[in-house]
This record gives structure tokens, sequence and C-alpha cells, in this order.
């Protein structure tokens, strides 16, 4: 019965890499990876990696596969003005020799191996391996110092992206006119960000008889982002 | 089934994934296929987590899928950033790190 599975899950996993590769619209390579993320978590289970599997379906297919969907509507990956003319004929030639050189050079590493088991189904395993609470284990004593570690470079990657795909250059010319909710929460001396970029005020400031508001006015167009 | 089976599925998929960054000049589809090449190590690892019947293989498999996750943060950012300055959406196109 493992056998059954395990070769609809593989076929499945080479076919879903093999149409992220040959399929022209992102969006649809970005469907044929999720296909081949399932497919995959699917080996895991053959493997008795439960905790794994479960990770990669609810991170990898679920959460990283959303933010790759909305960055492909964003970016518009068919869009025909940023479509360049495909690959020459030689690289895509020379691309597909390479692969095939890669994997006969691995089938050779792999059939060569002097391990012993692995022609083996490896030894049997008590029913806790690759549970929750035997990773959960691991992470927290042996490997807590590459689990730290491993929080903060999450952390890092996201403060990273965010500077990275902020907005330059202050608000559009036909930006300036929308209002944002603050607007009517904020006190009404206290200036808009798109008066601070030189764009025009959303609303009337308050005439201020004494000229009280003055001191918490930031004004400039050079204290844009 | 027996182990070697498992790699060699790894095998084939990280030589797809290895021709596919070779072959295609969108950086959104070139970030599928590390993706793609970083799964097949997964694999890899975690049949020699069962092989030695040891879990410090699915860890590792784990901490992989982590540096795997900030990867894509960061080219997303990336894309997102060229989409706004209106640069072309090509790896070819874009010269300025080549020094």
């Amino acid at each position: 019965m493992a056998e059954v599975f395990f070769f609809i899950a593989g076929i499945g996993a080479v076919c879903g890499a093999v149409g992220v590769v040959m399929v022209r619209n992102p969006f649809y390579s970005v469907l044929a990876l999720v296909f081949h993320l399932l497919s995959l978590a699917a080996l895991f289970l053959l493997l008795q990696a439960q905790f794994v599997a479960a990770a990669q379906v609810v991170v990898y297919a679920g959460a990283v596969m959303v933010l790759y969907v909305f960055v492909v509507a964003y970016v518009g990956g068919s869009n025909p003005a940023q479509l360049r003319a495909p690959v020459g004929r030689g690289q895509q030639v020379i691309a597909v020799l390479f692969g095939l050189a890669l994997f006969v050079e691995l089938a050779i590493a792999i059939l060569g191996s002097g391990l012993k088991a692995l022609s083996t189904d490896g030894p049997t395993v008590s029913s806790t391996f690759g549970s929750p609470e035997n990773i959960g284990q691991l992470l927290l004593t042996t490997f807590l110092l590459p689990f730290e570690i491993a929080s903060f470079l999450l952390l890092i990657a996201a403060v990273g992206a965010v500077v990275l795909a902020r907005r330059r250059g202050g608000i559009g010319a036909d930006e300036a006119d929308r209002v944002a909710v603050m607007d009517f929460r904020l006190p009404p001396d206290i200036g808009t960000m798109a008066e601070a970029v030189g764009g025009r005020s959303t609303r009337e400031p308050l005439e201020l008889g004494s000229g009280g508001g003055e001191s918490t006015r930031t004004d400039g167009p050079e204290g844009g982002w | 089934m027996n182990i070697d089976w498992y790699l060699v599925v790894s095998a084939l998929i990280f030589s797809i994934g290895a021709a596919g960054v070779l072959t295609r000049r969108n950086p959104l589809v070139v970030l599928l296929c590390l993706e793609l090449m970083l799964n097949a190590a997964n694999i890899a690892l975690i049949a020699f987590a069962r092989m030695w019947n040891n879990g410090d293989g699915q860890i590792f498999a784990i901490i992989v899928m982590v540096v795997a996750a900030c990867e894509v943060c960061i080219g997303l950012g990336l894309v997102v950033a060229l989409y706004r300055r209106h640069l072309p959406i090509d790896v070819d196109e874009i010269r300025e790190l080549h020094g």
C-alpha cells in the first residue's frame, strides 16, 4: 500500500515541479507549486514526519503561497508590456542539458553509495517519531539556539521586506485628494501627510485666533519619506 | 518503500529546479524554482532522518523552511520595489549589481 501512495505522491510532486518551470503565466506556476507542495507533504507523511508535513501544508502551501498570489496579482505577471522576448534557444538547450547532467550525477552518487541502509525500508521507528512532542522537545532542548536564531531571522526578513517595498518619493499627484480615516480623528491643527510632501491639503485647517497651533506644525516639502 | 527511491525523487526535483532557474527570466518564477530546490533538499533530509531513526534531520528541514520563507519575503519585496520604480521585471535587465 505504501508503494502505491509513494508513486502517486512522487509523480504528483515531479509533475508539479515540471509545471512550475514550463507554464508561461506566473499565476499558474504558483498553483503548480501549491500542488507540488501538497504532494510533498504526502511524501513526508510516508516518511513518518507528521509535524513537518502539517507545517508544510499550513505554512508553505497556505501562508507563503498566499503571499506569492498577492504579489503576482499586484505586479501583473502576464502584463504584455512587460513580457520580453523569450529566452534564446541556446540557453534553453544548455539549461536542459545541465539539468539532465545534474540528475545523472546525483543518481550515480545515490546508486554508488556505500550506505547499505539505503536499499532498505529503514528501521522500525516508534510511533512518536516525528510527532509534535518529539519535534518540540528537540527544538527546545538540543536545538534551542538554532530555533532562536531562526526566529530572529524571520523578524529581520519581515522588517527588511517592509523597508524594501515601502513607498518612496511621497504621494503621487492623483492621490493628494484622498481622505484617510485619520483625517477625521486628528486635532484640527495637525498637518496631514499629503501636505507634508507638497500635496494639496485635504481639509481646511481651522482658523486659530492667537496662533497657538503654529509650533505643532511641521511643514516643508523636504520632510518627506 | 526503499529510502533510495525518495532520494531519486529528490534528485529529480532538484534538477528540474536548477534547470528552471537557468531558463526562466521572470524573478517571480526564479524564486519559485529556488523553492523547488530547497524542497528537494528537504525530502532528502527527512529520508535520511527516517533512515537513521533520528529526529535531527526533521529539525533541519524545519529550519530550511524558515530560511525559505525569509528568502521569499525578501525576494517578493525586491520584486515589488522593482515594480514601483517602473523597472523591467526581468532578471536579465537588472544589471546594476553586475559590477
